[in-house]
This record gives structure tokens, sequence and C-alpha cells, in this order.
């Protein structure tokens, strides 16, 4: 358990909480990327896949969150092809109740298109908390989350890296440049998790086992209208290769030196 | 002619430096289309207003003042509703925000709100006909993408850093507009605003940072990182999320694909042996310094300047040459 998550009961009766996290399937970032013939796409040859990043933040803020308050439930969904199932099947292990795939061949770079496909889907879903990564590592986007938020009409609040829930409301803080707020807000609600409010847990070979027989529901997804499309894709510029001018404290001379003529960034 | 409105970004009162990204982007966008207006959208308590000086400077014709004793704080639900009513009943071609933490909360929502979509984190734009084409980069910093946007108003939201503002005056004449809900009657509200710290400078605007990583062994270690700060000048603190795990440093000085992204002109990696997720954060610094004891470490291959050996010999040094020089100088 994390300081920064606590929750507290809302009562002597447990409060069942029902969690929905909008997990994305992106590209292992740690591989090298290269860009298809059409110049429009990653070539998929090669890429392997997980779940983002801050998804992961999210889901485990889900999770923590169920198993402190009492009997709960979170519930996974991903917007994408069938190959999204293995990242539900990851965080039905790590311990989601089940499981949503809203089936879309394309996953469209248009954050508004997919946002409209989860409202329609978690409109009635009778959630308390919706939950989202502060940013898709693909995209980079940050705004499917806000984005869904307003669709619903909830109150919502971005990038967070501290929460509390306790009576139905919610108190959370969100960094800035140079600053943070804090920020409080009711019940039903969406957020969007930032880097360090939970590390993501590891599935145990048990939850592997079990996460094998919990439900996985596939639902054509209800893309809005797409008008943010890719029109190129390039790897940026790469940058010359590193140099190492010396060893130890009488490289320093050399280094000011470089740094005032050559990189005049002194 | 339809206009181009700006996100007038402030803090406790005082406009941001990206307001005049905000409001220079437009003017570039306005000027590219003929003879249209530029407004710039300021949300603050009274006397916001009186900023409309520094906002027609910039290349505001227009300067919408939202006034309100409540509005002393961010508050989405009112910007969002003030922001998204104002361009829906002004027609305007388009919109632009920071990416900053303000407008990365309030741009998406504006764009939902109006059904129309929103090309964040924007590095360069043009408008081409109906559309405008921008860049972004994207999977983190490892592809660039170009992308069109379709439709009216084009909403846009800007790298912080990647404009510079410019000068351009035009008249800044105010126009007050009442917001378009009851700050009361916000159902999220910001309760507190910390700031960290006045005179520190953000690693998102620094020209230069000194960044630490594990190989300093110890929290009190990043006085040298510190020192080497403070005799550049004007350089920030970073750290790797080794270092802000073990608590060394706040979670907010993390550079890195989970953390901020940052391209100074200068980055100096001490103690950093450059995995994957922390070039992510810093690749595209103009110059990079690495000092690591591993010659071997994968930093070095993106360092335009290594120096393999001891940190706690080679900073100090190096701080020490940094104080001579800015004292000759
Ligand atoms: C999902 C995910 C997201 C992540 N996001 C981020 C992120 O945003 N930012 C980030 O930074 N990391 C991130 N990481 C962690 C990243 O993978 C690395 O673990 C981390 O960057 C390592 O930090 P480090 O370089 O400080 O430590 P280490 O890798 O331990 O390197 C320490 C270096 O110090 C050198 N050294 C030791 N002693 C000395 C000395 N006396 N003099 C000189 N050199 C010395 C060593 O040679 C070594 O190279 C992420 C990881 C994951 C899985
Ligand atoms: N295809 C998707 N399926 C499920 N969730 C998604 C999808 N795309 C985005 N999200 C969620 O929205 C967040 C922000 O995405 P983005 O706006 O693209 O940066 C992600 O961290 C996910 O939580």
């Amino acid at each position: 358990m994390v300081a920064s998550l606590r929750s507290h009961r809302r009562s002597r009766y447990f409060a069942a909480m029902k969690i929905a996290v909008c997990i994305k399937r992106v590209p292992d970032m740690e591989l090298r990327f290269s860009i298809a013939s059409d110049r429009k796409t990653l070539d998929s040859s090669g890429l392997k896949y997980e779940m983002g990043d801050f998804d992961g933040y999210a889901l485990e803020v889900g999770l923590q969150l169920t198993e402190k308050q009492g009997p709960g439930e979170v519930v996974i969904y991903s917007l994408g092809p069938d190959g999204v199932q293995e990242t539900l099947r990851k965080g039905l292990a790590m311990g989601a109740a089940r499981a949503v795939q809203l089936k879309a061949e394309e996953v469209p770079f248009d954050g508004l298109a997919i946002a409209q496909a989860l409202a329609t889907a978690l409109r009635d879903g009778g959630y308390d908390l919706i939950l989202f990564g502060r940013m898709a590592t693909d995209t980079a986007h940050g705004s499917v989350g806000p984005m869904t938020a307003e669709l619903l009409g909830l109150p919502c609040v971005t990038a967070i890296s501290h929460l509390e829930i306790a009576n139905q409301r919610g108190t959370a803080r969100r960094d800035l440049e140079g600053a943070s707020e804090t920020v409080e807000f009711p019940l039903p609600a969406v957020l969007t998790i930032d880097e360090g409010i939970a590390r993501p847990r590891l599935a145990s070979l048990k939850g592997i086992m079990a996460a094998k027989k919990k439900p996985l529901e596939v639902k054509p997804a209800q893309l809005g209208k797409v008008s943010l499309t890719v029109e190129a894709m390039e790897l940026p510029p790469e940058r010359p290769p590193g140099r190492i001018i010396g060893e130890g404290a009488e490289a320093v001379p050399e280094l000011l030196r470089l740094l005032q003529s050559e990189a005049k960034v002194l | 002619m339809a206009n181009f409105l700006a996100f007038a970004e402030s803090r406790g009162g005082k406009l941001r430096k990206v307001a005049f990204e905000a409001v220079t982007a437009a003017r570039q966008a306005a000027d590219a289309s003929g003879q249209s207006e530029v407004h710039a959208l300021v949300i603050g308590p009274p006397g916001i207003s009186a900023q409309a000086g520094a906002l027609g400077k910039h290349g505001a014709d227009v300067v919408v003042a939202v006034e309100h004793p409540k509005l002393e704080r961010y508050n989405p639900e009112v910007f969002v509703a003030t922001m998204a009513e104002r361009l829906k009943g002004s027609s305007y071609r388009g919109g632009f925000f920071a990416a900053s933490a303000q407008g990365r909360d309030l741009a998406p929502r504006v764009a939902a709100r109006l059904g129309v979509s929103l090309a964040s984190d924007v590095t360069g734009f043009e408008l081409q006909g109906d559309a405008a084409v921008v860049r972004h980069p994207a999977y983190t910093g490892k592809v660039n993408v170009t992308l069109r946007l379709a439709g009216s108003p084009a909403l846009i939201s800007l790298r912080p850093g990647f404009v510079t503002p410019a000068e351009q005056p035009r008249a800044g004449r105010v126009e007050m507009l009442q917001p378009a809900m009851d700050p009361a009657a916000a159902r999220v509200t910001v309760t507190e605003l910390a700031q960290r710290s006045t005179t520190k400078l953000d690693l998102g605007e620094a020209p230069v940072i000194v960044s630490g990583g594990r190989g300093l062994r110890a929290a009190e270690n990043f006085k040298l990182v510190e020192d080497l700060a403070a005799a550049l000048g004007n350089a920030a603190v970073g750290a790797t999320r080794a270092v802000t795990d073990d608590g060394w440093r706040p979670p907010t000085d993390q550079i890195g694909q989970t953390g901020r992204l940052v391209s100074p002109d200068l980055y100096i990696a001490v103690g950093i042996s450059g995995a994957i997720q922390h070039l992510a954060g810093m690749r595209t610094a103009k110059t990079i310094v690495a000092i690591n004891k591993d010659k071997d470490a994968p930093i070095f291959k993106v360092a335009d300047y290594g120096i393999v050996g001891d940190l706690f010999e080679i900073v100090p040094r190096l701080t020490e040459e940094i104080r001579r020089i800015r004292g000759s100088q």
C-alpha cells in the first residue's frame, strides 16, 4: 500500500465500490521502431505490446481502493483489436474482476472518437470511479480521460499523484509546474492517474490461473467520427553518436572549452 | 473573417509565460489567414483585466476578461464552460491552449463539450484551408507524428517552450465577460494551491538542467548537484526515477517517460545510467553531458560530451571551474 493512497470506509457498513479502469494496449517502448512503407504507421513486425504505463498505475489504484473499501469490483475496458485481450487478461491476473473489449480493428489517433466509444460503454455501468492513465504512452495526448468525463457529465480531476476517498467524496493532489493543487470532488467521478501514486503489482501465478476463468466480454466499439488523422510518421533525427572526451577531473577543463567554444551553451 | 481565441493561463493573478506563447501562436495563425483578430481569454480574480496590456503587446486585438472573486484559483468547470461558450458563440476558426498542467486539463474538456477533436502537445502547426496540420512527438518522443485536424474551431494545445513569445503590439481592447456558470455551483474545487518555490526555475523553463541519479548514493549528496546548478545560475535540478522512488528528491523532479519531458539547451547527467525510460524525457536536449564511472553506461551513447570517472571528484571540480568562469564574466 502506497502511503499516498488512502480510503476510509463510509460507515460501519461496507460500501462496495464499483470502479472502471480504461487500459490501452501500447507498443513496448523499449524496442526500436521503424516506420512502415505507408509512412503513416509503425512497422508492426517485431513490435511487442504491453499495458500503458499510467494505465497500470490506474489499475493498481482501483485494486487498492476496492481492497481497502471492502467488497468492490474493478472492471477493465480496452478498445482495440483482439490483441487487447492479452492486455486485459493481464489486468484480470492482477486482480480485476472482469473485462470488456470494445472491439475495433483499428484504434484511431483521435482521442475524441475513442472517448465517445468509452463513454457509451461506461454510461450505464453505475461506477463510483472511472480511472484512466494520465496519458497513453503511444499517442501521448492525455485527453481521452477528461474528454470521457465531459461526455458523461462527471466531475473530473486529471494527473493526480495522491488520492483519498471517504464518504462518497475524494481529495486529490495534482502537480503543476512548480506548484501543486489540492482538489476536492464528489463521487461518481473520473480521475486520471499520474506517476507516484501506486506502482502496479506483478500478477501472481494464482492470479494468472484465475484470470483464465474470469469473464471477458466483447462488444463492438461505437467510435465517434474521426477528425484527427495521421498524415505521416517519422523517426526523429538520430543524435550524433556519443563521445567520451576524457577521464576523471582532469577532463573538466576540456569539457568547459567544448561547452564554450563548440556547443556554445556556456 | 473568423478569429482566433487564445487561452491566457494565469496563476495567482499573474500571467504565465505560456499565456504569451498561446497568444503568439494565435497571432501567427491570424496573420497567416488574412484579416483575422486574436482574442485572448483570461480568467481570474477581480483585477485580472489589468493584464490586458501585456496580452495586447503580444498581439491580442481583444482581451476577454472574466473576473470573479471566487476565481482566484483554477476552477475546471467554470473555465471549461466559459471557454467553450465563448468559442461556440463567436464562431472562432481556432483556439490555442498551452499543453501545461492546466491546459492539459482544460483543453480536452472544452473539445469534448464542443464535440470537436483536439491536437495535443503540438510542436508546430499550419492552417491548410479547413484543416490544421500539426506536429506532435509521440511514442515517448521516439516518433514524430504529423496529424491533420479537420473542422472548426481547430483546437490546439502547444508544447510549452516551442513557441517563442513575440511582441507584436495590438490594441488589447478589454471586453468584460461573465463566467458561464456560477463558481459556487462547481462540483470540483481547488481548495489549495501550494507554490513550491518562487525562486527556483521550473524544469520546463530552465535553459540548463543538472540531473542526478543513483550514482549519487544518498540524498545529502545531491548538494553536489545543487551546487553545480547554483554555479551555473540558470539551471534547475532533475532526477531519475530511481532517485525519486527512494525519496531523495520529490517525485516532481523526475525526468523521463513517466515524469517530465524536457528539452533544455544543456543537460548534465550525473551518476545516471541512461535507461531508455530516462532517455525518453531528455533525448531532445540540445547538448548532453554525462558523468559516469562506467564507460559502458548507455548514457554515453547519447552524450555529446562524456567524462568517465568518479562523480565525487569530477562534479566539485566542474562547479569550481564554472564559478571561476562566471566570476570573471
Ligand atoms: C514503466 C517504467 C517507467 C519508468 N519511468 C522512468 C522515468 O520517467 N524516469 C527515469 O529516470 N526512470 C524511469 N524508469 C526507471 C528506469 O528504467 C531506470 O531504472 C532508472 O532511470 C535508473 O536510474 P539511475 O540511472 O539513477 O540508476 P542506475 O541505473 O542504478 O544508474 C546509476 C549509475 O550511476 C553510476 N555511478 C555509480 N557510482 C558512481 C560514481 N561514484 N561516479 C559516477 N558514476 C557513478 C553507475 O555507473 C550507473 O550507471 C521507469 C521504469 C519503468 C519500468
Ligand atoms: N483504446 C483505448 N482503450 C482503453 N482505454 C484507452 C484507450 N485509449 C486511451 N485510453 C485511456 O485514456 C488514457 C489517455 O489516453 P490519451 O488521451 O490517448 O493519452 C489512457 O491512459 C487510457 O487510460
